[in-house]
């Protein structure tokens, strides 16, 4: 099936540039929750990222894939205030906004899941939660609130196999700590959440139980943008797909546009037969 | 039949924590008690009234000087230079107010504690700029302030030591509460706790969350009174010879309103939360919005503050400061009786009360070995044996946990 890219209209992209815009994303940015143009990051001479658009919607689930090293965390750090990008444009409702360190993207809406979750061992599952934004009644910790709120945004997300919302983070399992780690995101009325390889390192029924999470979370409206290399999981949950390759957003669009091998070809080669790469042939 | 459910399910948990190796005290005071139980067997003087309470006295410079050392514990950090800190801290304030210069003692004390804290601040300062390990910034500390030290107390041209004769400050130590006094402390301290265990156990139990059982709660005050009994009986029978001398030593409230207040801010503020995230993972606290400087700099200056208070109470002990002080050795018997009491050495985990049951056994050692009449050099080693016992303890029973700390 073949997707011509969208037509190029200079006079309502952001910089006026008048080559096609790539790699499928909309002229216009205002539509979407976040749209990114032209996002560039270098590290010293190493490129990490070249011009990239992205276009993640509300009440969505977008997979950004891409093979190992081109360029997918560093992109999420980029929106997440962990990295200030070289150059380009970051729009949140259409209006251009600044990300300059985590506490900037967490005020916007922004919650990040990390691989490695960024969660305290030390601590429990409420003190992981409220880490950061903690709820205090006359100058001291509130820990009923805390509490209660905890418990509550567990049984919404329908996370029922955590015993105690007060045992340590350390002692639960992988699937639990992701759904922990999603579920601070949830907690921050957050308006898109970023999850980076949530279901890397788990087996199958915990894979289940953060998919449905992810599904959850869309379905109310938050947009979801999730890495991921696992297609399995990719084309189980996610409504649009983004492709990376060596640092650039190849291709992006509607989940239905895509299958299995030309996901493949687009993430191993750059291009892919069975969908015109828009980089190259704008003109088609 | 809700609450026997209820009661079960928390039993069942305290029990996982247990087993999972997060036993809390126990194993502990059951090491202190054994350690007691041996030395009153050498010799009968051990439990005596004059001599528990010369341990009680003791152990309060060890208990500071390690609730200083704790704040950096719990962030993985080390001060190596605590011990001097207070020395320096003890100097100023006898200088100040037993030589020339005549100050009163109050301001003394409060130039003596600013001090102390600035150096606590300036450790901090230097290890989060120069990027460098606080073991090594804080071991040049250890160096230095001993320069410092040796140069401000042999200027006083007193032969290296400068005794005290204030009385306030004497009075710290050697000074006591009267026995109706302390019987009113002991009983409010024990009142205070009991009402605040009760009143967050009733606030839980109506917002509808798992609370201790009401049993439990009960058996916790009964515990806490028992001891406050204890504690009242041996402070207040006459323990002079020649004279009567009898009423709870003023450096007794001074280390429980250090640990009530150290306490309060690592269990009841955002501070203290984010000092136990930053312990745990600096990085995923940096991510949430943590400005994890900031709390690693106010470690170092409570510490500081908290070494103050420590060298204060040694002065006040000594009778005196002298430049010979064995600071180097003394800091780390502090870090010990954290480690022995539970903190553990890569941050995360740790509480104010480690300190007093790790500086109770470390002042027990000496105090004990000294009735039967061992050497030194025999009490080091001992020292030594408890040291690694107590963290070979923890070691094993956590290698069973979930918790990887």
């Amino acid at each position: 099936m073949e997707i011509a890219p969208e037509p190029n209209s200079s006079a309502t992209s952001a910089d006026g540039r008048d080559e096609p815009r790539g790699s499928g994303a909309d002229p216009s940015p205002t539509q979407h929750l976040l749209s990114l143009r032209g996002i560039s990051k270098n590290f010293g001479p190493v490129q990490a990222l070249q011009d990239c658009d992205l276009d993640v919607p509300a009440g969505q689930v977008t997979a950004l894939i891409g093979d190992n090293g081109a360029g997918k965390s560093t992109l999420i750090k980029c929106i997440s205030g962990i990295y200030a990008p070289s150059s380009g444009q970051i729009y949140w409702n259409g209006k251009e906004v600044h990300v300059h360190t985590p506490r900037d993207a967490a005020d916007l809406g922004i919650a990040t899941v990390y691989q490695d979750l960024a969660l305290c061992d030390n601590l429990d599952i409420v003190e992981n939660m409220y880490l950061g934004r903690e709820e205090s009644r006359y100058g001291l910790l509130d820990e009923i609130k805390m509490e209660l709120a905890t418990k509550k945004t567990l049984a919404d997300l329908s996370v029922t196999t955590v015993q105690s919302v007060r045992q340590l983070v350390g002692s639960l399992s992988g699937g639990q700590r992701q759904a922990v780690a999603v579920a601070r995101a949830v907690m921050r009325e957050s308006q898109l959440v970023i999850m980076d390889e949530p279901t890397a390192a788990l087996g199958v029924s915990q894979t289940k139980l953060v998919l449905e999470l992810i599904r959850t979370l869309a379905d109310r409206g938050i947009a979801v943008l999730v890495i991921s290399h696992n297609l399995m999981d990719v084309f189980s949950v996610a409504d649009r797909i983004a492709v990376m390759y060596l640092g650039a957003i190849v291709h992006q669009g509607p989940i239905a546009s895509y299958d299995t091998t030309s996901a493949v070809e687009l993430i191993t080669t750059g291009e892919s037969k069975s969908i015109a790469s828009s980089r190259l042939s704008a003109s088609l | 039949m809700e609450e026997v459910v209820e009661a079960a399910s928390k039993l069942r948990l305290q029990l996982k924590r247990v087993y999972q190796g997060d036993a809390g005290l126990v194993p502990i005071l059951i090491g202190l008690a054994a350690l007691v139980v041996y030395f009153q067997i050498r010799n009968s003087v051990f439990l005596s009234a004059s001599n528990l309470t010369n341990l009680f006295v003791q152990s309060c410079y060890f208990i500071l000087l390690s609730m200083g050392e704790i704040w950096l514990l719990l962030l993985g950090e080390i001060d190596l230079s605590l011990g001097f800190n207070s020395g320096i801290g003890a100097s100023v304030a006898v200088i100040l107010v037993d030589t020339k210069y005549h100050w009163p003692w109050f301001l003394a004390v409060l130039l003596a504690l600013a001090v102390t804290t600035a150096i606590g601040a300036l450790n901090g300062f230097l290890v989060i700029r120069l990027r460098l390990p606080s073991f090594i910034v804080t071991l040049a500390g250890l160096l230095g302030y001993q320069g410092v030290l040796i140069y401000v107390v042999d200027k006083q041209g007193t032969g290296g030591v400068v005794p005290l004769q204030n009385k306030y400050i004497y009075d710290m130590v050697n000074g006591n509460l009267t026995p109706f006094a302390t019987w009113v402390f002991v009983i409010a301290v024990i009142a205070f706790f009991s009402v605040s265990m009760l009143r967050s156990d009733r606030r839980r139990r109506s917002s509808g969350l798992v609370t201790r059982p009401a049993w439990v709660t009960l058996a916790k005050i009964i515990m806490l009174a028992g001891a406050g009994l204890a504690v009242v009986l041996i402070f207040n029978t006459d323990r002079a010879t020649f004279t009567v001398i009898r009423g709870m030593p003023f450096a007794i409230p001074i280390v429980m309103a250090v640990l009530a207040a150290g306490s309060l801010i690592l269990i009841k503020t955002r501070a203290g939360r984010y000092i136990y995230a930053i312990g745990g993972n600096s990085e995923a606290a940096r991510r949430a919005g943590v400005n994890v400087n900031r709390y690693r700099l106010m470690a170092f200056t409570l510490a500081g503050l908290t070494a103050g208070i420590a060298g204060l109470i040694y002065c006040s002990r000594l009778g005196g400061i002298s430049d010979g002080i064995d600071a180097g050795n003394l800091v780390l018997e502090s870090v010990a009786a954290a480690v022995i009491g539970g903190t553990s050495l890569f941050g995360g985990r740790g509480k104010m009360i480690h300190a007093v049951v790790g500086g109770l056994i470390i002042a027990t050692i000496p105090n004990g070995m000294g009735l039967i009449g061992m050497s030194a050099s025999t009490q080091y080693i001992a020292t030594a044996l408890v040291l690694l016992a107590a963290v070979t303890i923890d070691s094993v029973a956590r290698r069973g946990s979930t918790v990887t700390l």
